[in-house]
């Protein structure tokens, strides 16, 4: 590439006027540290010039001390990043690469490690245009080679690189080479990948990675650097219907009223008739707004600000499409979800996700099945894990417009967010609008909650008992229920031991059917305060999201958390059931305090302490507290 | 057009534009710090497109720690008064008062006193719950893996093994109050980048990036620039005047100068594309030890 440098040496405006129209690619490589991957990175990075003088004599001293090539430069030191990493001799994330040739920049997100490979990889391919997948040529096709194939398919990668490496180590066998395409082949079209690029290659040595190797005559493809260079990216996304997710409304003062957003497909002129989703309303596009002058024409990729010629409510998530081709609306899908967290996906438990510009609450169904992603066998499951992938079906607090991932990136991917901790727990690609959004409406009937409590001369509400097993929540509940009864008031107690023998019969006592035992009792009780009533609950209850999301199913004022505070050792001692000898003993499985976690509430309404108060004198506290509020 | 032609640039800029608006939807209180460096000079540019015609609705906040350049306090005024940006400026105030500085100090003592010490009291401070660095993966081995929202602990601590997964355009911003994010919205631009882009859209920067005949001394291998009577002077050592220019600009006495004569953007980029020197080797706080800039990290260095 010496005329490069020849060019910038001699007449640089010429070089920056070339650099100014290069094209942006980024890819993902796959592999594992066997196969080479931070070399070919290193051996990239090396062959565009993008190491500089200073790395290179440390890259030098490194491949010295630490490097695993014996004398030569070791390229796999110049992609290792953080010091616990160099030391333990594996990279765990993701990490980002830049170099540039003649034509193009490129980003390459690098995915090593062993144990979070399915969640890095995921993230890294989720950017990616194009997909580098690695395979040492002495080990063919391995499970490993199945799990990133299966994983670039699923982010919907279109352009893939099959690099066979290490053909120095086979001799440059063209009957090797095409013994593992034809098997990869082969599983390529089980996963429906249709298209690769197969090249043999060593990245060690340099062959066929800038320049056609001599190695190799009976190959007669691009070298790696020439497929990155001409992979055409962008695709079909400006040729489809215009979409723009409105991110943040532009309001300088009250003349100017702006939606700035990243459009994500589509085209768009000053003129075109645009509607808003999910409202519905119709305007055309006044101006698009950029510094330092208006825009005739914006397309998929640009980050623009749109005004429109009428005045129409827009907010942050709504999108802005081409009127005679909105994206649908719906509330309930089907997905492919992916497992990003160390606590489990618990179905039921509501979350938050985030797709587009907005954020709203999603709760899960039990997987349909897990996808196992060495064999890709479908398999029955509860829940999800760290690493796994399942289709669940999704159904969201309010609906939204979407469109399916394959379609779409931006309007069909979204993360899930755990409410309490805030961390990103799992990844999706929503498929399909399951059809039962549109044909079930909530029913508004004319007799309402407040014209039924009325009646009754009360305010409905739940009193929200919660407590370790014999911590006494049964007993106060019970002394609460007969004081507000022999007052005039109109109750009902929902019972933990008595709801299972009914209702929640068909539930066992493992995470996930504890967070569906308390869904269900948090409808009925909203149901009877629909009702008017005044409705206790005596449940452990130990996780703080679904009491939470009981909260959250209540109108303000509505829900009082009574935490029945008793220590384990006290509960321990008392156990009136004798479960806690059982569950000592090994015979009661996944026991709240002993084997099963309780999360003490944080902001109780009210909190009764066992250790100090009778049960007469909490139920008392509590009757009194409630006269208070009213 | 179609996206295939969009350039790279302009992908990028698109790209941290869109960054920089999620912030300013999500976060309650967003700050962007300003170095004043030529990175912080094209984050202030795309602040200023990402919300034109609004001006951007966030301030400025400038760590200082009195011993950068007078240029770079020139510009620092300029800039923030053309743009209409609200700028504030935190010094240490125990720095201040103790007089830390790099001669008597050495560069670790200072960095940590005025820059790591003076950040988290000024975040603190003002309860910025985002702020907006411009620091890329580019630059050093262990920003390459940085995440573009990057979470910090109530102690503004970094926690590497901690970080959340970042999936398409999706930024995860929810914090418990206590916490906070630095985000990087140039983190995808390299140093090339950069320059084509100060060069392509005329950005203003401070002069001491190109070439001019300026007072150096010669220490331990580095050409420091005497910009005022602060600096002692070592037995033997008189200034010289010699053609130099900085690329990169942080404590005067803390970054070494490289002779040229490129007087002109595409002069330096030309010097840049054909030398073969990285970046920070001019910045003296990366070689105190190995692996030394995720360390300072941790600890709560941007």
């Amino acid at each position: 590439m010496a005329h490069v440098s020849d060019l910038i040496a001699e007449d640089i405006d010429a070089y920056l006027e070339a650099h100014h129209h290069k094209t942006l690619l980024r890819f993902i490589t796959c592999g594992s540290v066997d196969d080479g991957k931070s070399t070919l990175i290193g051996r990239l990075l090396y062959d565009s010039k993008m190491i500089f003088e200073d790395q290179m004599a440390a890259l030098e001293a490194d491949s010295k001390k630490v490097g695993t090539q014996g004398g030569k430069i070791d390229f796999a030191l110049l992609v290792d990043g953080l010091a616990a990493e160099r030391e333990q001799g594996i990279t765990i994330d993701v990490a980002y690469r830049f170099f540039s040739t003649e034509s193009r920049k490129f980003i390459v997100a690098d995915t090593p490690g062993h144990e979070q490979y399915t969640r890095n990889m995921v993230t890294g391919a989720s950017t990616a245009d194009a997909a580098v997948i690695l395979i040492d040529a002495r080990r063919g096709v391995l499970t490993q080679t199945r799990r990133h194939s299966y994983l670039v398919s699923l982010l919907g990668i279109r352009n893939i690189v099959l690099a066979i490496n290490k053909m120095d180590l086979v001799d440059w066998s063209q009957d090797r080479f095409d013994e593992i395409l034809a098997e990869y082949r082969e599983f390529a079209a089980r996963i429906g990948l249709t298209g690769f690029t197969a090249i043999p290659m060593s990245a060690l040595d340099g062959d066929n990675i800038t320049e056609r190797s001599d190695k190799a005559p009976w190959y007669d493809g691009p070298p790696l650097m020439r497929w990155l260079e001409e992979v055409p990216v962008g695709d079909d996304l400006a040729a489809g219907p215009f979409r723009m997710p409105v991110q943040w409304v532009n309001r300088p003062n009250l003349d100017f009223r702006g939606f700035a957003g990243q459009i994500s497909s589509g085209s768009i002129k000053p003129g075109d008739r645009i509607r808003v989703v999910p409202s519905g309303r119709e305007s055309r596009v006044a101006r698009i707004v950029v510094q330092p002058r208006d825009l005739d024409q914006a397309v998929a990729g640009q980050s623009v600000t749109l005004t429109l010629t009428d005045e129409i409510d827009i907010s942050r998530g709504d999108i802005i499409a081409a009127a005679d081709n909105p994206p649908a609306v719906a509330d309930q899908f089907e997905s492919t979800l992916v497992w990003m967290d160390d606590e489990p996906m618990l179905p039921g438990r509501p979350y938050l996700l985030k797709i587009g510009a907005q954020t709203v609450t999603a709760t899960i169904t039990e997987p349909k099945y897990r996808v196992n992603v060495n064999t890709l066998e479908h398999t029955a499951a509860k829940r999800l894990d760290l690493n796994e992938i399942g289709v669940c079906n999704l159904s969201l607090g309010k609906p939204i417009p979407f469109e399916a991932y394959a379609d779409n990136r931006d309007l069909g991917g979204f993360i899930l967010i755990d409410r309490l901790t805030n961390r990103t727990v799992g990844a999706g690609m929503l498929h399909f609008a399951l059809r039962r959004a549109d044909n079930i409406h909530w029913q508004s009937t004319d007799i309402d909650k407040t014209a039924r409590a009325a009646l009754k001369g009360q305010k409905g509400r739940v009193v929200w008992f919660t407590g370790l097993s014999g911590a006494g929540k049964s007993t106060i509940a019970n002394l609460v229920e007969k004081r507000l009864h022999a007052a005039g008031r109109h109750t009902y107690l929902l019972d933990g031991d008595n709801v299972r023998h009914g209702l929640n019969r068909d539930l066992g006592f493992t995470e996930e059917d504890r967070v569906e035992n308390i869904r269900r009792v948090a409808e009925v009780a909203k149901l009877m305060v629909d009702a008017g009533l005044i409705v206790l609950t005596a449940f452990i209850s130990p996780f703080r999201a679904e009491r939470r999301m009981a909260r959250e199913m209540m109108a303000e004022g509505e829900f009082i958390e009574v935490f029945v505070s008793t220590p384990i050792e006290e509960a321990e001692r008392r156990d009136v059931k004798g479960l806690y000898a059982k569950a000592r003993a090994g015979e009661l499985k996944n026991f709240t305090g002993v084997d099963s976690p309780y999360e003490a509430p944080e902001l109780a309404e009210i909190t009764v302490d066992t250790t100090s108060l009778s049960p007469v004198e909490a139920a008392e506290r509590i009757v009194a507290w409630l006269d208070e509020a009213g | 057009m179609t996206p295939e032609r969009l350039t790279h640039l302009q992908r990028l800029e698109a790209e941290s534009i869109h960054i920089m608006r999620e912030v300013v939807s999500e976060a309650e209180r967003p700050v962007m710090l300003y170095s004043i460096g030529k990175d912080s000079a094209v984050m202030l540019h795309l602040a200023a497109k990402a919300f034109y015609p609004s001006k951007p609705p966030f301030p400025l906040l400038h760590v200082d720690t009195t011993w950068k350049f007078k240029a770079m306090y020139e510009m620092r005024e300029r800039m923030a008064q053309t743009l209409g940006f609200d700028l504030l400026v935190h010094r240490n105030p125990e720095a201040l008062e103790k007089g830390i500085n790099p001669f008597d100090h050495g560069s670790a003592t200072h960095t940590d006193m005025w820059k790591t010490e003076g950040l988290k009291q000024a975040l603190d401070k003002y309860g910025f719950d985002a702020a907006f660095g411009g620091a890329r993966r580019d630059e050093e081995k262990s920003r390459a893996k940085e995440r573009v929202f990057s979470f910090r602990s109530a102690g503004h601590r970094w926690d590497p093994k901690n970080q959340r997964p970042e999936l398409w355009k999706l930024y995860n911003a929810r914090k418990k109050p206590d916490e906070s994010i630095r985000v990087f919205p140039i983190s995808n631009w390299t140093e090339l980048d950069i320059w084509q882009y100060i060069h392509l859209e005329q950005i203003p920067i401070v002069p001491l990036y190109y070439s001019a005949v300026r007072p150096v001394v010669e220490r331990d291998g580095t050409l420091i620039m005497v910009d005022d009577d602060r600096m002692p002077l070592r037995p033997g050592e008189t200034p010289m005047m010699k053609s130099v220019r900085f690329r990169t600009l942080g404590c005067y006495p803390l970054t070494g100068a490289v002779e040229s004569t490129a007087a002109t953007l595409p002069d330096i980029i030309q010097e840049m594309l054909l030398t073969t020197t990285s970046e920070r080797q001019g910045r003296m706080i990366d070689h105190d030890q190995a692996a030394s800039m995720e360390k300072k990290k941790q600890e709560g260095y941007f």
